[in-house]
């Protein structure tokens, strides 16, 4: 008996530390009043990639760590920046918080960056920003997010929630969809993600028949496919992240919910991701973006080839992807024209910078230190390619803030 | 009313996805008291499989019944396996075994996503699996859940059947109750240990194909599941079978009614909150074992 219970006891003991471990470790520097300054010397300048590289976050974040670094490549064999050629620091974040924390201070005090590309998770960008702030450093986030954030030393270059959610709820509407449901995971993103679509409907005469978060990498779904089944809405909205993402359409389509009957729309679906969910259970389901591998243009002709054959044939190019691969040629941009590695001068020269990006033309404005993107709906192929099926006409101006939409007053 | 019965059959069937992967748990931990972290990771090796053998059969019916024993031989050679290079020599050290399959579960981890890559992999179910059957009006049962069901009870029946009725199971039960008297009689203990060891590690690789009906197959599948399992067997009261198959379906469907009436996050406090105020009333568990056993 007596040994039983201690080792229920040790088995308790053990699972604890195995639950608390990945938050522990969280470590803050000493923090600096003034900027640190760049390392110009020699003929090449430092950048660093802050990626995770394990842990659960690694399966999207090394994709868009290869896509920096393929833009990294082609500026390099293309001369380099200012006659310098671009040497990357890659960290691992290890999908940890504190860590990402961490590793941006190492690049920007030890190894005297000119900008930093990466991170993924909001929470991630959440850590590395007083960072960023403190040390006067650039950072360069490519993944569209919630919103609601306008830090001076960091530029957005994914979709704010004007250039994806309220295009997809746009999309929705026209469609003659009058009740949705909202299926999220349970954090930041999803939460305020359904703040924002909940006064839209408000105002839009839509009616939000229900809201169901599952906790991060939660994979049971029987219920809340229920729920979202009895509810018998016009369509689902979807912000789940990651594996939760496999379980939720599994379930769906054996709760006979179809695209034809209730469709879903996703914003974290991408190529990538629906190879690992299976064409199977997607097929014909929406996901609102900027980009897909199927946009046309010769840019994003050569974007995808280049990366192709670096990385491979069945490897697709998603939205991130080319956010982050953007990013570093509008770092470029910036640079040669304020002529200096130096950020206050490089940010000053940000506005209206233009680029033609795989998505179609990009241009920074200044203000928001956002960029001006074209939204796209796309429709899931068997193929297991999105397809476009609607697309705003052109670059929308980003408005993380919701400033011009008389709806959304109440939420900053 | 419709929502009642099909939220009973969604609770029953949680419990059945709990009870599949914490049967073989039961056994090695329940039974042998072997503290192994590494059975996740035998569940994962199971949806490995089923997804390597789906390249080679390419009919998904055929490739995910021939999945299901072949799962069962992988994952069972995987424990028997650990069993021999590591654990045998660890008896009657629970924290060391602990420690030391947890580094195995890191391992194989890695070796998962060394051999498959990191993304997760998918498998096709077999169309009449991605459906469901109409039970009455609109009440419909994902055919998914009813397979995954019926697998349950096929295992849970053949495993009290081999533990009741067998010579190889009297002996598993006597090494259980008295391993010196089990082992003075003449029964070869050792031998024993890596038999039960490797039917629950096998039991692991059969959940693993079942979960692929269900959920994500990637390196990390083991890891978030393996909690659930423990908890089933450990509410369930260690050493009984049926303790666990009583809790494991009791959990779900306690769990899917609070989730109907709230949120997951609060029917995942709320099954836990229930777990760790049962635990105080009989910290043994719902059902104990009875023996002479000194230990």
């Amino acid at each position: 008996m007596s040994t039983i219970r201690g080792r229920v006891a040790v088995l308790c003991a053990a699972l604890a530390v195995a639950l608390v471990l990945p938050g522990c470790g969280s470590k803050t520097g000493e923090t600096t009043s003034t900027g640190v300054t760049i390392d110009v010397s020699g003929d090449t300048i430092k950048v660093g990639l802050l990626n995770s590289l394990s842990g659960t976050m690694a399966i999207s974040e090394v994709t868009v760590r290869d896509a920096i670094v393929l833009a990294i490549e082609e500026i390099n064999a293309a001369g380099g920046v200012l006659g310098k050629k671009i040497q990357p620091i890659s960290e691992d974040g290890a999908s940890d918080w504190p860590t990402f924390a961490e590793k941006a201070e190492k690049l920007i005090k030890e190894n005297r960056v000119g900008a930093v590309f990466g991170c993924w998770t909001s929470a991630s960008r959440k850590a590395v920003k007083p960072v960023f702030e403190e040390n006067k450093s650039l950072l360069f986030y490519p993944v569209q997010y919630e919103g609601l954030e306008q830090s001076p030393y960091i530029f957005y270059t994914g979709a704010t929630t004007n250039q994806q959610i309220v295009p997809g709820l746009d999309y929705l509407k026209a469609q003659g969809k009058k009740s949705v449901y909202l299926v999220g995971s349970d954090y930041v993103f999803p939460r305020t993600a359904n703040k924002i679509i909940k006064a839209y409907a408000a105002a839009n005469g839509m009616t939000v028949l229900g809201e169901d978060y599952a906790p991060l990498g939660s994979t049971e779904f029987g219920t809340i496919v229920n729920k979202v089944k009895a509810a018998k809405a016009d369509a689902v909205f979807n912000t789940l992240n990651g594996d939760s993402n496999v379980a939720f359409f599994k379930e769906y389509k054996s709760a006979g919910l179809t695209a034809a009957t209730m469709p879903v729309i996703s914003v974290s679906i991408a190529e990538e991701e629906v190879k690992s969910i299976g064409t199977q259970y997607l097929a014909g389901q929406l996901t609102a973006w900027n980009y897909y591998q199927t946009t046309t243009g010769s840019a994003n002709d050569k974007f995808v080839k280049a990366y192709k054959a670096k990385f491979g044939a069945d490897k697709p190019t998603s939205d991130p992807m080319e956010a982050a691969y953007v990013s570093v040629y509008l770092w470029k941009a910036m640079v040669e024209k304020a002529k200096s590695f130096e950020v206050e001068k490089v940010k000053g020269a940000s506005d209206g910078i233009t680029f033609q990006a795989p998505e179609g033309l990009v241009t920074i404005d200044g203000a928001t230190q956002h960029i001006h993107k074209t939204a796209r709906i796309g429709k899931i192929g068997d193929d297991g390619l999105i397809t476009e099926v609607w697309n705003s006409g052109g670059p929308v101006k980003p408005d993380p803030y919701l400033k011009a939409y008389p709806w959304a007053s109440g939420l900053s | 009313m419709t929502v009642v019965a099909s939220q009973l059959f969604t609770g029953i069937s949680i419990g059945a996805v709990l009870l599949l992967i914490a049967l073989g748990l039961a056994l090695t931990f329940g039974q042998m008291g072997v503290i192994n972290m590494a059975h996740g990771e035998f569940i994962m090796a199971g949806a490995y499989t089923t997804f390597v053998l789906q390249s080679a059969i390419t009919d998904a019916g055929v490739s995910l019944l021939v999945a299901i024993p072949v799962a069962f031989a992988v994952a069972g050679a995987m424990g028997v396996l650990l069993e021999f290079l590591l654990i045998r020599r660890l008896y009657a050290r629970p924290l060391d075994t602990l420690l030391v399959t947890w580094g195995v579960s890191l391992l194989l981890q890695q070796l998962a996503r060394d051999i498959f890559g990191a993304p997760n992999v998918q498998t096709r179910a077999p169309e009449v699996l991605t459906g469901n059957t109409r039970i009455a009006g609109d009440l419909t049962m994902a055919n998914n859940r009813l397979f995954i069901l019926g697998l349950v009870v096929l295992a849970v029946a053949a495993l009290t059947v081999a533990l009741r009725l067998t010579s190889f199971g009297r002996r598993i039960r006597a090494v259980v109750q008295n391993r010196d008297l089990a082992a003075v009689s003449g029964v070869p203990t050792a031998r024993i240990d890596r038999l039960t060891f490797f039917i629950g590690s096998g039991l692991a690789g059969i959940a693993g194909v079942a979960l692929t009906l269900l959920g994500p197959i990637g390196p990390t599948m083991g890891t978030n599941i393996i909690i659930d399992a423990f908890l089933v067997v450990v509410v369930g009261g260690i050493g009984h079978l049926r303790g666990s198959v009583i809790v494991a379906f009791v959990l779900g469907v306690l769990q899917s009614s609070v989730e109907y009436l709230t949120t997951l996050s609060v029917a995942k406090v709320a099954v836990f909150v229930a777990i760790v105020a049962f635990l105080q009333w009989r910290p043994q568990g719902a059902f104990t074992l009875r023996t002479r056993s000194l230990a």
